[in-house]
């Protein structure tokens, strides 16, 4: 096959009708660039979302629940054995939040090959005393390296430092919205009550700003001591065990058995935030259904120009046959031109989706929610210029395939006789 | 007595829209190497329609066909794309150059589909069937920017760029006024004379066909006369 030639042929047919090539090549470039923009832009967001609340969610979580006791006495009775019994108004019994041995079960998930890294926490109730008013909220006792490492802690610090957490004694971060609303600034003392009815004072080391402002309105964080101390509770109680997984997927498995192997309460990451993985999925359907519809119609252009082509060059196909060219060959000169237009739209249009996203990556972006950006997340994965360079060539070649077949079905005869 | 190049044997054909008519009645003769030969008759005898069987761009027909002792009729597509390229060469009664391409170009297209040559020996061929037809200073014009009677014969030029075994004509001097059709008759001639090269003309223009060598008359879907 004489594919010089070919190319040769196609490339004057598609120079002599340059404008009309153009604007079918600039409407594969617009779409792909921006299915480009679209993707990089909608998945920058949906990994900024997601991060929002997934890094800072431990994979697993150990906890113990107040919960009615399930050995009810009515069951153990034997002359009810045989029954099915309704007990209504069940309390719970007098299980604490305390996580058990939590020692043990510290030393057994450090053990563990799976586990990446683990943060104890216990969490308290308060009242900030602010003049007369109490304002209620949570003290959550951290150990500040764990939480940095695992759950990027310090990046929501906004203010302070967060290893002061651990050296000055009695210290708290605030939350900020909690902070203006107490009126204190970093350095200044905060009185608390506790749920027992003790007062202590605690030194203010910083703000942090997780993004959520009902969040930041009640939580705060003190060291695991500090709150060690407000509960009035020996060094090992412990509330909350966050483990993070080396591989997230195994998060379901690997809660159930240390909830059995523990005794304990066990939520995996995906049950506790199964909606954002639907949200995430949803919002790359819409972006992808977008770009492929922008193709398609960019196809349809194509589809369009070519039949024009065809119907302006018949008298050039028909000599081309008479002269020697079978129809195989005007078939593969108009997909030639066909995938061309493809190639090099599709190309240009990924530059400019480049571009484009990167443009968008330095807009700013303030918001109080979200205070470690300040542009617009954009994801510059690589799989998206590979999905947009082939689909460029794939619906180019649909488009090119039926105008081509019908080019390549002309009857030679009929347009030199019918002149 | 030369070689037969061209043999048709019992041609029939048939027109099926609206209704079926019978266009070619058992044609049959040859044409040996040399030969000058004009096709008349009167508008509608079915002469064109026997030139497109013959250069087999037409499949429909009943009958046999050999080209250069070769057997064409039921061949494939790309055979008889083949057979038109290297065998056949073309001129009609509207010149068809791509308008795309310069005239040295359109010349060169069916010696580069050939493949045969290299495209610099292609080239120098064109060029040299140019010179022969005067028109070499044409060669790097768009095929829009010529007159037409320059046109058809740069069609000639392209009729003979992969030395065919015969050159088959439709009315080639139709669209001309009197002094560029006689200067294609001229060049017609000259390739008989000069290069034994074996024409197939069918044309309308009595004074035409009085100077070839051999006349076909049809009638009918008939050859009357041969």
């Amino acid at each position: 096959m004489n594919y010089k030639l070919i190319i040769d042929i196609a490339k004057s047919l598609l120079l002599a009708r340059w404008k009309q090539t153009l604007v079918a090549a600039i409407g594969v470039t617009f779409s792909i660039t921006m299915f480009i923009t679209l993707l990089s832009f909608m998945t920058g967001l949906n990994k900024l979302l997601d991060g929002l609340i997934l890094n800072r969610t431990p994979h697993v979580r150990l906890y113990n629940e107040a919960k009615p006791n399930k050995n009810q006495p009515v069951n153990a009775s034997a002359a009810y054995k045989n029954y099915y019994n309704f007990i209504s108004s069940i309390k719970a019994d007098n299980s604490r939040q305390e996580i058990y041995n939590s020692a043990a079960i510290l030393h057994t998930i450090q053990q563990d090959d799976r586990v990446l890294g683990f943060a104890p926490r216990l969490n308290a109730q308060v009242f900030f005393n602010e003049g007369t008013i109490d304002v209620t909220g949570m003290i959550t006792g951290i150990d500040v390296q764990a939480e940095a490492a695992l759950f990027h802690f310090n990046e929501y610090i906004v203010a302070g430092n967060a290893t002061d957490l651990k050296n000055v004694a009695s210290s708290i971060i605030l939350g900020k919205s909690l902070a203006e609303k107490l009126l204190v600034n970093i350095g200044d003392v905060v009185q608390v009550t506790t749920a027992k009815g003790e007062r202590f004072s605690l030194k203010v080391v910083g703000y942090f700003q997780s993004g959520i402002r009902d969040f930041d309105k009640t939580q705060s964080y003190a060291s695991i001591a500090t709150a060690q101390k407000l509960e009035g509770q020996p060094g090992t109680y412990i509330t909350d065990i966050q483990v993070k997984l080396k591989d997230i997927a195994i998060a379901p498995s690997v809660a159930k058995e240390y909830s059995q192997l523990f005794g304990v309460e066990a939520e995996d990451i995906q049950t506790a935030n199964s909606q954002f993985e639907t949200g995430t999925f949803i919002r790359n359907l819409i972006s992808y259904a977008v770009g492929i519809v922008l193709l398609i119609v960019a196809g349809f252009g194509i589809y369009n120009i070519l039949n024009m082509m065809i119907y302006e060059k018949m008298d050039s196909i028909a000599i081309l046959k008479a002269t020697g060219f079978s129809g195989s060959d005007v078939n593969r000169i108009f997909l030639m031109i066909a995938l061309s237009i493809g190639f090099v739209g599709g190309m240009t249009g990924l530059f400019f989706g480049f571009i484009l996203s990167s443009i968008i990556d330095h807009i700013p972006f303030n918001t109080t929610a979200l205070p470690t950006v300040k542009t617009y997340p954009v994801n510059y994965n690589p799989v998206f210029y590979f999905i947009g360079s082939s689909f460029s060539l794939i619906t180019t070649y649909f488009a090119g395939f039926f105008p081509a077949r019908k080019a390549s079905k002309v009857d030679p005869v009929i347009i030199i006789r019918g002149k | 007595m030369n070689a037969i190049i061209l043999e048709a044997k019992h041609i029939n054909k048939r027109f099926h829209d609206p209704i079926t008519v019978p266009v070619l009645k058992d044609i049959s003769f040859a044409v040996a190497k040399g030969e000058f030969v004009s096709v008349v008759g009167k508008s509608g005898c079915g002469k064109s329609t026997l030139l497109y069987i013959l250069s087999t761009m037409d499949t429909d027909y009943e009958g046999e066909l050999l080209i250069d002792g070769e057997v064409v009729t039921n061949q494939k597509a790309v055979k008889l794309a083949r057979i038109r390229n290297e065998k056949i060469g073309f001129v009609f009664q509207f010149h068809y150059l791509l308008n795309e391409f310069t005239v040295l170009k359109n010349v060169m297209l069916p010696g580069l589909k050939l493949n045969k040559f290299s495209e610099k020996e292609v080239e120098q061929r064109a060029f040299e069937r140019l010179k022969m037809l005067d028109i070499e200073l044409l060669a790097n014009k768009k095929a829009n920017q010529i007159s037409g009677g320059e046109k058809q014969r740069v069609a000639i030029a392209r009729a003979l760029i992969n030395d065919p075994q015969i050159i088959m004509g439709d009315e080639p001097t139709g669209n001309l006024d009197k002094k560029n059709g006689q200067l294609v008759f001229d060049i017609f001639k000259k390739l008989s004379e000069e290069f034994n090269q074996t024409l197939f003309i069918v044309t309308h223009d009595p004074s035409f066909a009085e100077g070839t060598q051999r006349i076909i008359e049809m009638e009918d879907g008939r050859i009357i006369k041969q």
